[in-house]
């Protein structure tokens, strides 16, 4: 009886707009699906790039096709991925099959076979099973191979047969000796030989009028002799000694094992040794440098190319974007101009980002770096230094792109100052400057990190600028490295983005770089998560300490 | 000194009368006009109050004593404010060096996200002052003088912002006297503390006239018999009537200011 003398205390679901709420949760939850999916797509896609997965031997039915020459009925391969084909396949009377789907495998032996990938009807299969002594080994060249070990020639002209107990003891130490000596050859042809003739070049530059060889010229000459010898020796014995494998179709081949980076037996080995082999993949995958044409190998140059960019980008952003946004709130006076210039800031952030990469080709690489290359590094011309993209352009480009989100930011920030703190400065005796530079920049430095954030997050992940400016497919070297002076900001680079864009795009064998893309994806990601989250760990940090009270 | 001592209230006494000497003084936000020709003399080391109902520009009139009002865009003042005998808007003196004579104390406490230690020296490091003894020794005295010294002295160096809200508002009054300035604005420094806060904060005043001239503004006519000398009450921007405060509350010359004081109206 009281519930219908107040009903309007029960029914409060029907208060006028609440189901809006709904509405605005709906909204939230499908971002966030949204954000997962794409998340999931990625990381399902990017991860399985690393896990070592069985190798399985496949006999077609009689009389299909065998995609992979003189094979017989059967062919070695990874499963890929199974999807339904788009054309229907008809049976002998013309109607549609029962079984519509179709498996890619990965058949490695690109040198053998020809192509990487294989695509199977799936009714075509007759039976599969997975090959016990299977090897896959990866090496330097052609991708992985598939393969039966048979023997082992060693450098003294000894053969081991593969079913020699004492095989695979020497197969892992012959592997190890080729790996070290890998090491020690990049070594002698990178940095030292590198390093001889950056000197040589400078020696010629300086001596370019005198004809006559210096002596210096001479020892150089010398030194790099030596050093020549010794690498070529080395590559000699990399090729000393040699596996023999069989490939699934029957054909022998021959690799030196100095080709060789590893192998394992898919087959055979356990979870653990699968589980190591993963995370070994992964760590070689961001440890090392690409190769063949970026779709095998690591990604190192382009991780750290990123990383250097986008600390290069920020150490130029915060400081103009502050001192900026210090004068439009502090100094100018608030007017119709600083309206104007506001509105222009915020509309430059607006702005497509290859119009900075077009402005930053034609000031900072044309304008500014051709006139450092006539006033410093005239000797070096034609061969431009600063007058061609590099990676203190690409920092710059970028900042400029940025630059509008941490005034803005900043701005924000510093307005919130309680104006309470500012007079109680100014009471104290303090000058506008030193009120800035002691009370309102420590107060506001959450919320210029906060600009900082924004502006990295835009920044790492911006590609089409960066391909005016400097970004490259393969850097010789690094823009830090152990050569004097350390950093080289006119060095070109290699940034995770135009990776992906050159993996998916431009490699001669995209679909066998589709995973990397996913992978190289993941690891933008996480990188740009990585930034940010180290960005925001040091403003909450500020926050605790610049807290503005109770009141 | 000859002027000074003709115009000391008392005989025999070196303090003068017209310390700080506001004359004609009109003041605008704008078009708005806060103050009429405000004239008036605030007398050496001793207590002024300014009460008067809300708006009537009492915060308006002590904040052009030391030049805060400077900071608002659009305002205009008429007439002239003198400190002991100078212009405060003489173009040769700098409002900093003014300000650094003239210490402040906000409604609303409004301490720095620093240290205890950083809040009351802070008007020593803005002028350059770096010695570590002279700070040590400053931070005892005004901490003393802002009758905080006890509560505070074992954490000089937390935050200033893990005080409670009248220990605040005595830091800010350290902080304001840190630097031995002559005079000492406080704009309704008890407004947001209570009653235990506020009664010290009250003896604190009466302590530090022995050495500054104080000006408070206060809403409260119990804390302007309390603890000031000099009383003047403000309404509508001019002012009605400037006495002795035992004479404003005992016997006031005007309709208007004992219609204030028994609270006919404001
Ligand atoms: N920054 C400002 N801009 C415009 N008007 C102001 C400003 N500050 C105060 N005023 C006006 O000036 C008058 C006096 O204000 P104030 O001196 O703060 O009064 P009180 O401190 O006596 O309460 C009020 O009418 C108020 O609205
Ligand atoms: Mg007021």
């Amino acid at each position: 009886m009281s519930a219908a003398k107040a009903p309007s205390l029960t029914k409060t679901h029907a208060a006028p707009g609440e189901p809006l709420v709904w509405l605005t949760a709906m909204g939230l939850a499908l971002g966030l699906l949204m954000v997962a999916g794409l998340l999931g797509v990625i990381v399902a896609n990017g991860v399985p790039v690393f896990w070592p997965a069985p190798l399985v031997e496949v006999t077609l039915k009689p009389g299909v096709q065998n995609p992979v020459p003189g094979g017989g009925e059967t062919f070695v391969g990874r499963l890929v991925q199974q999807r339904v084909k788009r054309t229907p396949v008809l049976d002998a009377a013309g109607r549609p099959q029962a079984d519509q789907s179709e498996l890619q495998y990965f058949i490695g032996n690109k040198d053998g076979y020809g192509s990487n990938f294989v695509f199977i009807n799936r009714a075509d299969i007759a039976k599969t099973r997975t090959p016990k002594d299977i090897l896959v080994i990866e090496r330097m060249e052609y991708g992985p191979a598939f393969g039966f070990p048979q023997r082992l020639a060693t450098s003294d002209g000894k053969t081991l047969s593969a079913s020699d107990p004492a095989f695979p003891g020497a197969l892992r130490a012959l592997v190890a000796e080729g790996n070290a000596r890998r090491r020690a050859l990049e070594t002698i042809e990178k940095r030292d030989i590198g390093r001889i003739n950056a000197e040589m070049n400078e020696l010629k530059i300086r001596g370019r009028d005198s004809s006559a060889p210096t002596k210096a010229m001479t020892a150089l000459e010398a030194r790099y002799e030596t050093l020549a010898s010794e690498a070529r020796a080395l590559r000699l014995l990399q090729t000393a000694a040699t596996l023999t494998y069989q490939l699934p179709n029957g054909a022998v081949k021959e690799l030196p094992i100095g080709n060789i980076l590893g192998y394992y037996q898919p087959n055979q080995i356990g979870i653990f040794r699968k589980l190591g082999l993963f995370l070994h993949n992964i760590w070689n995958f961001l440890s090392q440098d690409p190769r063949e044409a970026n779709t095998e190998g690591g990604v190192f140059p382009a991780i750290f190319g990123t990383f250097v960019m986008t600390m290069l980008m920020s150490l130029a952003v915060v400081p103009f974007g502050v001192i900026a946004a210090i004068y439009l709130r502090e100094y100018a006076r608030q007017g119709f101009f600083v309206r104007a210039v506001r509105i222009a800031i915020n509309n430059l952030a607006g702005v497509p980002s290859i119009v900075f990469g077009v402005f930053g080709l034609g000031f900072f690489v044309y304008f500014l770096g051709g006139s450092i290359d006539k006033t410093f590094f005239g000797d070096y011309l034609p061969t431009p230094t600063f007058g061609t993209g590099g990676i203190l352009w690409a920092a710059l480009t970028l900042a400029l792109m940025t630059v509008p989100v941490v005034i803005v930011a900043t701005e924000e920030a510093i307005a919130a100052v309680p104006r309470g703190m500012k007079e109680g400065s100014l009471a104290c005796g303090a000058s506008k400057w030193q009120t800035i530079q002691r009370i309102i920049l420590p107060a506001s430095l959450p919320g210029i990190l906060t600009g900082l954030v924004l502006a990295m997050a835009r920044g790492a992940g911006e590609v089409a600028p960066l391909m005016l400016v400097g970004v490259v497919k393969l850097a010789p070297s690094l823009p830090i490295d152990g050569e004097f002076p350390f950093l080289h900001p006119e060095r070109k680079f290699m940034h995770l983005g135009f990776h992906i864009y050159d993996l998916g795009f431009q490699s001669p064998d995209s679909e066998a770089a589709k995973p990397m893309v996913f992978a190289t994806t993941l690891l933008l990601i996480l990188l740009v998560v990585a930034l940010n989250l180290f960005a925001i760990v040091i403003r909450e940090r500020l926050r605790k300490k610049y807290a503005t009270g109770a009141f | 000194m000859t002027h000074a001592t003709e115009n000391s209230s008392r005989p025999g006494d070196d303090r003068r009368a017209d310390y700080i000497r506001i004359q004609d003084f009109s003041f605008y936000y704008g078009s708005k006009q806060a103050l009429f020709d405000v004239t008036m003399d605030i007398p050496e080391r001793q207590v002024t109050a300014f009460i008067g109902p809300s708006g009537c520009g009492k915060s308006t009139l002590l904040r052009n004593l030391n030049r805060m009002n400077d900071l608002i865009d659009g305002v205009r003042h008429e007439g002239d404010v003198l400190v002991n005998g100078e212009s405060i808007y003489d173009p040769h003196i700098e409002v900093i060096s003014l300000r650094k004579r003239i210490g402040m104390v906000f409604q609303k406490s409004n301490p720095f996200p620093k240290s205890i230690y950083e809040n009351v020296v802070y008007p020593l490091r803005v002028a350059g002052q770096n010695t570590r003894s002279v700070l040590d020794e400053t931070v005892e005295r005004s901490l003393r003088g802002a009758a905080l010294w006890d509560e505070a002295k074992d954490r000089l160096h937390e935050s200033a912002l893990s005080l409670s809200g009248g220990q605040m508002q005595r830091l800010c009054i350290a902080r304001a006297i840190a630097n031995r300035p002559e005079i000492l604005l406080m704009d309704e420094p008890c407004s947001a503390l209570d009653p235990i806060a506020t009664v010290k904060v009250e003896e604190l005043i009466h302590d530090l006239k022995r050495e500054f001239t104080i000006v408070i503004v206060t809403h409260n006519m119990q804390q302007a018999t309390r603890c000031s000398d000099r009383t003047a009450l403000f309404y509508l921007g001019k002012l009605i009537e400037y006495a002795d405060t035992q004479k404003i509350f005992s016997n006031p010359a005007q309709k208007q200011t004992e219609d204030y004081i028994t609270g006919r109206f404001g």
